[in-house]
């Protein structure tokens, strides 16, 4: 998961003159009693896969749905490629949907699904029957184009899907949970195909989705939201690097909290270190961050378990914790190994199993080093 | 646009076919039977105002509506008392142990004997302290007061009858193997299709007194001389279980077969006999499918009409019959519709019982 | 599964027995010799042709088809609108006493329903006939229909309209093309339904039909009345061999149809 893009060139948010395809100008949304979005403001550009990443009812669907049409904000305006879509109805909108039940209609071929929305385009009949076989072509589903929805497999109606919100080219395409009926294989080669597509048709996608690893696998920036708010809003390796809340940390992936209080640091220090004082009688941690919070002031220290390395000698490292082995967790290609470091602080770490299980010298009860280097973890003050 | 065009067409069409019918049913049992066509006075060709002054109860006086409204309140208020009482009996009665099927029934009954002998008091009481109310439930014409009771004793013990009949039906259906069950379902559902009117005639010619039921236990020697069974009570009750059994296998069978059969296994496996676990997992989980079974055949039933015109006597009272006779041979339409709001307010109670357990159960 | 034991086979042989001989039995003496419905006297069916030959009959069959026809569609049409505005049209004015006419119509008993509808006709002046049954038998058929649609609609997963509407259809051309299409079966089977209880009624006709017109169902009971005769069994036999190969064809086609949908599907997954 998550490698840092080598061509970072594509990355219109840091370029102040681009004018954003979608603007969510201060949206709230509610149902009766209950707020599903909260004075929401949100920028995403064209050509981008934005994911929309979340826990069940944190709003992410409304948010989707409100793009479509199917729900008008209460408060707010939502801007698309400068018209304000508020009063749009969604047949009139030029945006597409792919439903997380793919909603193929039942009673329609797999090739009058996809011509449906065509059909009631402003498109000439002749050139209909030729966009058809373009979408059936790269969906590769050509075989199945006389065949009803429930004659083709899950991973084919997926694609029928793709093809049918796809088939009108809209400006933008919006994608509900596309992979979460399909089994876990089908879906690691599905988001591949998901980022072809999206980069040959140019199209901008906005995919909602619970999966992280799906959303740090397709998106080029990824919305985090919890309770109807925006927790952070950046591109899969800056979440998962630096993520800015200790939420959206323990959200994606998997991560080692420890709180502690910032020390005061000795004049003439490097300004951008940190000295984190979360035990009595252990050495502070030491961390940087570009603006370092207040002495004296709670902070909590994000650090993930690969980045923590473990060994039997004490190592030479800005930081190091000795403890003891309670549990490891053997997943063949990696260990996770619990450690407690302090009575009811357990810290995680992971080591790659380069050799084979019997020639490994670590097991439980063991008495272990932790390590890690003065910038591999975060701090997040609250 | 479409949208109000979608829902005022339905509407509209209900409004005037059918809310607007029924006002005007209450409007002319309120009025008084003239030799006039239409056959009542006042109406609206005396103008607005006459009419409405002309309007007055007498008719449901007439049919002893008041001590059908006396009834109907003791019946609500032993309800009420037996809610209050049973739980109370039952935890003198069984303190903790977990009762069975015999500790329940002794409960209720004891509970419902009490809440009878607290309603009569009340009766007592109130007849003591205000003699006027006995001209309220005064019955003029013991007939409609006579016809309501019959129907209700008619119903309860068709529906009855129908329970006992039809769970047995139900409960095979449900253990039936799976692919016999659409079938068993379909030969269920059939009768239902056929004309309800040639269903109760397939009885007259059995039922008859030289019927063919008579005809067969005559020539194996059961009985000497024919019995008498067409245009009585018991040919009524019979086309009720016959016509009605559909409707009580129906629900009961969805119940059941929603039911998970390791249930009973597993009550098997802690010790139950097979009979006690009918009665303490298979019985109450198909509850709701008994009691809406019940208010399905008990709801039709009360208004009745075909049955006991072709099947019962000229003894058997029954409203539905009551009512189509006041107005097509008496022509007395003030008292048939009097007849018919009455009938009506008697159906709202079972009605809105079966609409919460139809809400319970989802 | 468990054991299938005597004491189900022996309520299942009598319930189907109690439920099915008087039908038979009636099936049988139709093709009795005699007039004496009671005694077999051999097999003839000449009480069919009498029946062929009865113009008051066939008159009267004639104009509960006619009934049945047009009331079960327009039923359907008024219970399908009536559905679809309970399912879909959200929270309106009087919402909850349009559901309340809906339903009561299905409790209510038929000598009250007949009632009301005949008084409500003297009322407005309507002379009564064919066209009367027509109007008192959509009333309280839409209202079967509108429960029989409403049950598919409600389990019809609304983003097939949704992606109607999102691939440009306007609300109605979204109803036309994708929701009445998917819902047919149940609006077939709510027509097959107010068909026959159309065909069926016999109070509610009784009150609102005057005398030009009478449907066979008053007719076989004015019939029946004077007691049973050869050729309302001859009539009802024929009645229910229609509703029989009706109700087993019907049934064939959609077991055939849930079969091959099965297989499908059974297929596409391998």
């Amino acid at each position: 998961m998550a490698q840092p893009r080598p061509d970072a060139v594509f990355a219109p948010w840091d370029d102040p003159a681009e004018v954003p395809l979608i603007q969510f100008k201060n949206v709230t949304k509610r149902f009766g009693d209950f707020t599903a979005i909260e004075d929401l403001t949100l920028d995403i550009y064209a050509k981008e896969f934005f994911a929309l990443l979340g826990p069940s009812g944190c709003g992410k669907t409304t948010l989707m749905r409100m793009l479509a049409g199917f729900e008008k904000p209460t408060e707010g305006s939502i801007i698309l490629d400068g018209v304000d879509i508020g009063p749009v109805p969604p047949n009139e909108r030029p945006v597409n949907m792919m439903f997380q039940s793919y909603a193929l209609f039942p009673h329609l071929t797999v090739w009058e699904n996809i011509a449906f929305g065509l059909k009631r385009s402003d498109m000439p009949k002749d050139q209909i029957g030729d966009r058809v076989e373009r979408m059936l072509k790269l969906t590769q589903l050509g075989k199945f184009a006389k065949r009803k929805p429930h004659q083709i497999s899950g991973g084919q109606r997926q694609r029928v899907a793709l093809a049918r919100s796809l088939a009108k080219a809209p400006k933008l395409l919006l994608l509900d949970e596309p992979l979460g009926a399909l089994d876990k294989k089908l879906r690691h080669e599905t988001q591949f195909e998901l980022m072809d597509i999206q980069e040959s048709t140019g199209t901008t996608f906005v995919i909602v989705t619970h999966d992280q690893e799906e959303a740090m696998t397709v998106a080029s920036r990824v919305a985090v939201m919890v309770d109807g708010n925006l927790a952070q809003v950046a591109t899969p390796d800056q979440i998962y690097e630096a993520p800015t809340s200790a939420y959206v940390a323990d959200f994606i992936g998997d991560v080692n909290l420890i709180e502690g209080t910032v020390e005061v640091q000795p004049k003439g220090a490097d300004p951008t270190s940190v000295a984190i004082k979360w035990s009595p009688t252990e050495d502070p941690i030491k961390a940087t961050a570009d603006t370092p919070p207040p002495a004296a002031s709670t902070v909590q220290f994000a650090i993930r378990p690969e980045k923590v390395a473990i060994s039997a000698e004490k190592p030479e490292a800005a930081n190091v914790m000795e403890g003891k082995i309670l549990d490891i967790a053997y997943l063949g290609n990696i260990s996770t190994y619990h450690v407690e470091v302090a009575p009811g602080l357990i810290v995680k770490a992971q080591a790659t199993n380069t050799r084979r299980i019997s020639r490994r010298n670590l097991t439980w009860e063991d008495h272990v080093y932790l390590s890690w280097t003065d910038t591999a973890g975060v701090v997040l003050s609250e | 646009m479409s949208r109000k065009v979608l829902i005022l067409l339905p509407y509209v069409w209900l409004l005037v076919f059918f809310l607007v019918p029924f006002g005007i049913v209450l409007k002319i049992s309120l009025s008084d039977i003239a030799l006039a066509i239409p056959p009542y006075t006042p109406t609206l060709k005396d103008g607005f105002w006459t009419m409405v002054a002309g309007l007055d109860l007498e008719n449901y006086a007439f049919i002893g509506a008041g001590a059908v409204f006396a009834g109907f309140a003791a019946i609500v208020l032993s309800a009420v008392m037996f809610r209050i009482v049973y739980p109370r009996v039952r935890r003198a009665l069984v303190p903790d142990t977990p009762n069975g099927f015999f500790d329940t029934a002794a409960a209720a009954l004891t509970a419902l004997a009490v809440a009878l002998v607290n309603v009569a008091l009340v009766v007592a009481v109130l007849a003591l302290l205000f003699p006027a109310l006995q001209s309220f439930v005064d019955v003029p014409d013991f007939l409609y007061f006579a016809a309501y009771l019959s129907s209700l004793k008619i119903a309860l013990i068709s529906t009855f009858l129908t329970l006992l009949i039809g769970y047995p039906i139900a409960y095979a259906m449900a253990r039936a193997p799976s692919h016999w069950r659409p079938t068993l379902l379909m030969l269920v559902i059939l009768p239902f299709w056929t004309s309800f009117l040639i269903r109760v005639y397939a009885w007259i010619g059995i039922l008859s007194t030289e019927g063919y039921l008579n005809q067969l236990l005559l020539s194996l020697g059961i009985i000497g001389e024919p019995l008498t069974i067409l245009n009585t009570n018991i040919a009524v009750y019979i086309g009720i279980v016959y016509t009605y059994l559909p409707f009580m296998v129906l629900p009961i069978y969805a119940a059941l077969e929603k039911m998970d059969d390791s249930l009973v296994e597993a009550a098997e496996d802690l010790g139950c006999t097979a009979l006690s676990a009918f009665w303490l997992v298979t019985a109450p989980l198909s509850k709701p499918g008994i009691i809406a079974g019940c208010f399905l055949v008990f709801i039709p039933t009360l208004g009745e009409f075909v049955i006991p015109s072709l099947l019962g006597g000229s003894d058997t009272l029954m409203i539905g019959k009551v009512l189509w006779e006041e107005f097509f041979n008496n022509r007395d339409w003030p008292v048939a519709s009097a007849v018919a709001v009455i009938l009506l307010l008697i159906l709202i109670i079972p009605i809105v019982l079966f609409q919460r357990n139809q809400e319970a159960d989802q | 599964m468990r054991r299938f034991s005597w004491f189900n086979a022996t309520s299942l042989t009598f319930g189907f027995a109690f439920l099915y001989l008087p039908m038979l039995i009636l099936i049988i003496y139709s093709f009795n010799e005699s007039r004496l419905v009671t005694v077999w006297a051999g097999f003839s069916t000449k009480w069919y042709g009498e029946l062929w030959q009865n113009d008051a009959f066939l008159d009267a069959a004639w104009v509960t088809i006619k009934v049945a026809f047009w009331s079960s569609t327009l039923a359907t049409v008024l219970g399908t609108m009536a559905a679809y505005a309970m399912v879909r049209a959200g929270r309106f004015k009087g919402r909850g006493l349009f559901s309340g006419m809906i339903y009561a119509p299905l409790v209510m008993p038929e000598v009250i329903t007949g009632l009301s509808l005949l008084l409500f006709f003297i009322a407005i002046g309507l002379d009564r006939g064919v066209f009367t049954i027509v109007l008192a038998h959509t009333t309280f058929a839409m209202c079967y229909v509108s429960v029989v649609v409403t049950s598919r609609l409600v389990s019809f997963d609304q983003s097939l309209e949704e992606a109607a509407l999102d691939l440009g259809c306007t609300p109605f051309d979204a109803f036309r093309s994708v929701t009445l299409p998917i819902i047919m079966p149940a609006v077939i089977s709510g027509w097959l339904l107010a068909f026959t209880l159309s065909l069926d009624d016999l109070v509610i006709a009784s009150f609102t039909a005057g005398p030009s017109a009478t449907t066979l169902p008053i007719k076989i009971f004015s019939a029946v009345r004077l007691g049973v005769t050869p050729e309302i069994n001859a009539l009802s036999t024929i009645m229910i061999g229609i509703v029989t190969l009706g109700v087993i064809t019907a049934s064939l086609i959609t077991r055939a149809t849930a079969k091959k949908a099965a297989a499908d599907e059974r297929a596409a997954a391998g």
